[in-house]
């Protein structure tokens, strides 16, 4: 037998771990100090714009007053539409690469390719749909073109997110589906998507919110103008929504109020998208506590 | 516990022949052979990684799921081949139940759980389930401890209450088989006694093979007992035999602690 090695503690370890501590806590605080002198600023210059007026009045053109009333419904039903289209082929595409595509050549490559859709940058898309669906379809700058471009934005992430919550599911418990007799389907809807749903859930508000913050795509595909009535769900007309509005009040420079226009638009799209992520944070909870 | 004395009576229920398991390049259970009888506890035993559980779980071919493996020989089922047979192998599990070495119930409430089996079968009837789910419970002695919080989650309740739930969540299909993998290891000795009761209790219409690290569990519980090490089947025989007089060397070496 060797000596027994006498081990005493180490001073320099224990302060490291208090350093470390402090330093991680200051930077949450720090990010957290940005965060809300972002939010602040933004609902400050825009809350003396917010009233009942702007949000319920039809956007102008050349004099000031005018309301974001339709792009407010363009927003949401774009968003809508999109996610109806992207939801079915992304959740379909990850149970497929999760649950049968086993492990190979091909599954890597599809990974490959829908990580690099992914990654694409939206400018590209947007022109992408601008000739596409826009051009060689004649479809012209309308809600549809919007949509369908904006489902290729969201499809390769609830892809992504589908497939990684669903390899998350404990293998114990789809040996106990399995063992009790289930088939592969009835394992994969009835234990394993279950588990899986706040992963996919929260993958889904993260998607809702960068469409619903999307300008660059819409602007070449859903246009920067908007129906005069209201509310309009045909698809084929064209729907300027709260981002495009933002970016097109200030570049286009034709209203004197642009400023102001500018900066309730911007007010209302913070505010939604908090509403968002706080409503899907209630249902997230209410979920995981029925199925955890 | 069945003696020497008392002559077999129950029939054979899964009996193996030249079995052997392979996955991918390596050969994990080689040239077995055995019979197990139903209506009987049969214990596996043997030192870690000499493939007790991997034999388990070819008889409901539950590993066919995760990997490809290759398994050769005979395995067969009231006469029928469990691989060559032509027999589903989704209705297969039905009839070979299982519970796993952690307790697993699914994260839903009790209730939940022991419907889940006759669920998959399309049964729907309320009262029917209802009746299913508590007779699976009282079998599985859980029934008094859980009737009044039926609709609670079941991953709220203690490691044997669990484990005993999985035995519940098993039965309610109405299984022929129940395999058992450690089925204790995970809890204390009183919620071990209880699972140990309610395997004696159960084998009065169930096969039960169950594969332990635990001497005295086998020595308790089974009526059979064999003995694996690195993949073959050194003995098989009597459970009273095989802790009083072991033909093998090494069953004996195995059992008073000498190696594993």
């Amino acid at each position: 037998m060797p000596a027994a090695i006498s081990y005493r503690p180490r001073r320099l370890s224990r302060v490291t771990d208090r350093v470390m501590r402090l330093a991680l806590w200051g930077l949450a605080l720090a990010f957290i100090a940005v965060l809300a002198v972002f939010v602040g600023a933004i609902l400050k210059q825009g809350w003396p714009v917010l009233n009942l007026g702007f949000l319920t009045r039809m956007p102008e053109t050349l004099d000031a007053g005018g309301g974001i009333k339709p792009e407010i419904f363009n927003s949401l039903y774009l968003v809508a539409l999109s996610l109806a289209i992207s939801l079915p082929i992304g959740l379909g595409a990850g149970i497929y690469m999760a649950e049968y595509a086993g492990q190979g050549r091909i599954l890597r490559f599809l990974r490959l390719c829908i990580e690099t859709l992914a990654a694409t940058p939206s400018i590209v898309l947007a022109l992408f749909g601008m000739i596409v669906f826009v051009q060689m379809m004649g479809w012209s700058f309308s809600i549809r073109s919007g949509a369908v471009t904006l489902a290729l934005l969201n499809i390769p992430v609830i892809t992504r997110v589908t497939e990684v919550s669903l390899l998350g599911v404990p293998r114990e418990l789809k040996e106990a589906s399995y063992g009790l007799g289930a088939t592969r389907l009835q394992t994969i809807l009835k234990v394993a998507l279950p588990y899986a749903a706040t992963g996919i859930l929260t993958g889904l508000v993260l998607t809702a919110g960068r469409a619903f913050g999307e300008s660059a795509i819409l602007v070449f595909t859903a246009g920067t103008n908007t129906s005069q009535t209201f509310p309009d769900f045909r698809l084929t007309v064209p729907g300027e929504t709260l981002s495009v509005h933002l970016w097109y009040v200030t570049s286009d420079g034709t209203l004197p109020d642009a400023r102001e226009i500018a900066a309730g638009t911007a007010a209302v799209m913070i505010v939604v998208l908090l509403v968002l992520n706080l409503s899907v944070r209630l249902l997230d909870r209410f979920i995981r506590r029925r199925t955890r | 516990m069945l003696s020497p004395q008392t002559p077999e009576t129950k029939p054979v229920k899964l009996s193996v022949r030249n079995m052997d398991f392979r996955y991918g390049e390596k050969k994990v259970l080689d040239g077995l052979s055995l019979d197990i009888h139903a209506e009987r506890v049969t214990a596996i035993i043997g030192p870690s990684g000499c493939g007790k559980s991997t034999f388990l779980k070819c008889f409901n071919r539950i590993h066919e799921v995760s990997s490809a493996v290759k398994v050769s020989g005979d395995m067969q089922i009231d006469g029928v081949d469990i691989y060559r047979g032509g027999i589903d192998e989704v209705d297969l599990r039905r009839r070979v139940g299982m519970v796993f070495q952690k307790p697993n119930p699914f994260p839903k409430s009790i209730y939940e759980n022991v419907a889940f089996g006759p669920r998959l079968f399309g049964m729907k009837d309320k009262a029917t389930l209802d009746g299913i789910v508590e007779d699976a419970l009282r079998k599985s002695a859980l029934w008094d401890e859980v009737k009044d919080r039926l609709k609670e989650s079941a991953t709220g309740m203690s490691g044997g209450q669990q484990q005993r739930l999985c035995i519940a969540r098993a039965l309610a299909v109405n299984p022929e088989v129940l395999l058992m993998d450690e089925p204790c290891s995970a809890l204390d000795p009183i919620a071990t006694a209880k699972i140990e009761e309610l395997i004696v209790e159960l084998k009065e219409n169930l096969t039960i093979v169950i594969v332990t690290h635990n001497m005295q569990q086998a020595a308790r519980v089974s009526d059979y007992t064999a003995f694996f090490w690195l993949g073959k089947l050194i003995e098989m025989d009597l459970t009273e035999r095989i802790f009083t007089t072991p033909r093998e060397r090494m069953t004996e070496d195995y059992l008073t602690g000498r190696f594993g």
